[in-house]
């Protein structure tokens, strides 16, 4: 309420300049293992915008007209993360009677959403950051599709490597952790444009 | 005071809402309606509401696919051949699968849901696989801690079996023992008495089957259990045997000997019993008797550590050194092992040293 950005802009820089990923490092353990395929992340990805724009609204709405009023905003983290896992059990509920194809390529991972820390972190910055309802739900897409944007340029990247060969100790998670350092370096470069703190 | 009780019924109130939404979803969303599922070719069909796991809803159907960890997709045994309806491969079932399996569409049908009409394969002697209530007949040590149990079918009363097979024992709840658990154990009795069946079970520490079976387990009780299945049981051919077992794995080898006494199979055999001291030797008499029966069948007792009051003038040692010291070359012989994985491991290396090939070495394992 008292940020003076408009929704868009909050949009826009949690996409470019404060993704969540590549400058916040939250939900890295996905990150690190779904990203061996474009067709994977990007599957993970979706799911990921999907619960991180429908949570940030709900959580919005759950913190400002319940926690609030009550006086029970300590309990933020606990009611948050229920929020999410009841959330992403209804997603997943909704995946596996429609598409068993999207299923089969979430598979096991669907779950993790569940504890992926980017989305508790989209929950609790935009209570932190005094958001309006607009620019959260804004921020909760921005950072869904930032973060989806950054999977799937990894999972670009690490399908081209297939190929490559990799010094042994660097194989596997080490070279993956390499390549989003210098995906976050490239990612600073869009920092000059607007900054949200 | 009233603080606390606000934030626990603002915090219960948001999880019930929540457990109730995804109640209601799931009621929605799970509900796949009647399912038909055609089993080889239309050999049988079955009408099942659909959303369950194949395995189960099979199983409530009374076809009992083998699975020893109860469908938590960790064993590997519950594969079914699914021509239609299953979908793609799930990634739960991929480690237990092999290229080739993939490529005949063998699935583990405890990761599958029913959610459409289905079209599968199983071997027919699943058929035959049912759960039978049974009643205890009588219970026996045989030695100080190895127990024979007979139980007399109630319902089905006959059970058709292959001499060697096991079947999996329900223990019920109890107090050491939360939720029931199924235990395999192989029949020792033979299969032309159908009506009743006889099991050799070891006390194991510890063990919530076993304590069960020791202690709490008495005459006239009823109890549950379902089968027949495995793979170990007598092939067709003239090779000469060898029967080895050690402890309580003499139980499918007794079903196999009182086998081949009723069919009159007079191949040349021979049996390899192990244990650690006289005491731990039982069906003595049996096998005697049967020796009778079977003219070419050759006994040998062997035992590990034979104690002074034994006064044992027989073999001494493993079963292991035994085949060593009997078998000269492996040619023209098969072998049945039964015992703990130990003993079954170190007897197929010295049985293949010897030349029988793998394929003809047969084995059950007690774990």
């Amino acid at each position: 309420m008292e940020q003076g950005l408009s929704a868009p802009v909050i949009f826009f820089a949690a996409i470019f300049t404060n993704n969540i990923l590549l400058t916040n490092f939250l939900g890295m353990c996905s990150f690190l293992a779904i990203s061996r395929e474009v067709k994977a992340s990007l599957g993970l990805g979706f799911a990921v915008i999907f619960v991180m724009t429908c949570t940030s609204a709900l959580n919005y709405l759950v913190y400002y007209h319940l926690l609030v009023p009550l006086g029970l905003e300590h309990f933020r983290y606990i009611v948050f993360i229920i929020v999410i896992a009841a959330f992403v059990q209804l997603v997943e509920m909704v995946i596996e009677r429609s598409s068993p194809i999207l299923y089969v390529i979430l598979g096991i991972f669907l779950p993790l959403i569940t504890v992926n820390c980017a989305i508790l972190g989209v929950a609790l910055f935009m209570i932190i950051r005094n958001y309006t309802f607009f620019q959260s739900v804004a921020y909760g897409a921005g950072g869904g599709i930032g973060w989806t944007l950054a999977i799937v340029a990894m999972g670009g990247i690490r399908q081209k490597m297939k190929g490559a060969k990799v010094p042994k100790p660097l194989e596997g998670p080490g070279i993956t952790l390499i390549i989003a350092g210098l995906m976050a370096l490239a990612f600073m470069g869009f920092s000059g444009m607007i900054q949200i703190q | 005071m009233t603080q606390l009780l606000l934030s626990l019924l603002a915090l219960s109130a948001l999880g019930g809402v929540l457990a109730f939404f995804l109640e209601v979803a799931d009621s929605y969303l799970g509900f796949y309606g009647e399912c038909q599922i055609r089993i080889n070719q239309g050999e049988k069909e079955l009408q099942v509401s659909g959303g369950g796991t194949l395995l189960s809803s099979l199983m409530d159907q009374g076809i009992f696919i083998p699975s020893a960890c109860g469908g938590r997709g960790s064993c590997g045994y519950c594969k079914v051949k699914v021509m239609e309806g299953a979908g793609p491969v799930l990634p739960t079932e991929t480690p237990y699968l092999e290229p080739d399996e993939v490529k005949a569409n063998v699935r583990l049908s405890c990761q599958i849901k029913v959610r459409r009409d289905m079209e599968i394969e199983i071997p027919p002697e699943l058929f035959l696989i049912k759960e039978f209530r049974a009643r205890v007949e009588g219970m026996r040590n045989l030695t100080d801690d190895i127990r024979e149990v007979r139980l007399r079918l109630i319902e089905p009363d006959t059970l058709t079996f292959k001499p060697g097979q096991y079947i999996q024992f329900q223990v019920p709840e109890y107090e050491q023992c939360p939720e029931s658990v199924y235990r395999a154990y192989s029949i020792a009795s033979p299969a032309h008495e159908p009506t009743g069946i006889t099991l050799v079970i070891t006390k194991v520490p510890e063990g919530l089957a076993t304590t069960f079976i020791h202690e709490v387990l008495r005459e006239g009780d009823e109890v549950s259990l379902n089968g027949p299945y495995g793979e170990f049981y007598l092939r067709d051919s003239a090779r000469e045997i060898f029967f080895v077992a050690g402890g309580s794995g003499l139980a499918p080898v007794m079903s196999m000997l009182y086998q081949m006494a009723e069919e009159e199979i007079s191949r040349k055999a021979t049996l390899v019993f192990g244990a650690r001291y006289k005491k731990g030797l039982f069906y003595v008499e049996e096998i005697e008797a049967l020796k009778g029966r079977l003219p070419d069948l050759k006994v040998i007792f062997t035992l590990s550590s034979p104690q002074e009051e034994d006064r044992w003038d027989g073999e001494k040692g493993r079963v292991t050194d035994v085949l060593e010291k009997i078998i000269r070359n492996g040619a023209n012989k098969e072998a049945y092992l039964c015992g703990s994985p130990g003993m079954v491991e170190a007897c197929v290396a010295v049985l293949t040293k010897k030349g029988i090939p793998q394929e003809l070495i047969f084995y059950d394992k007690f774990v």
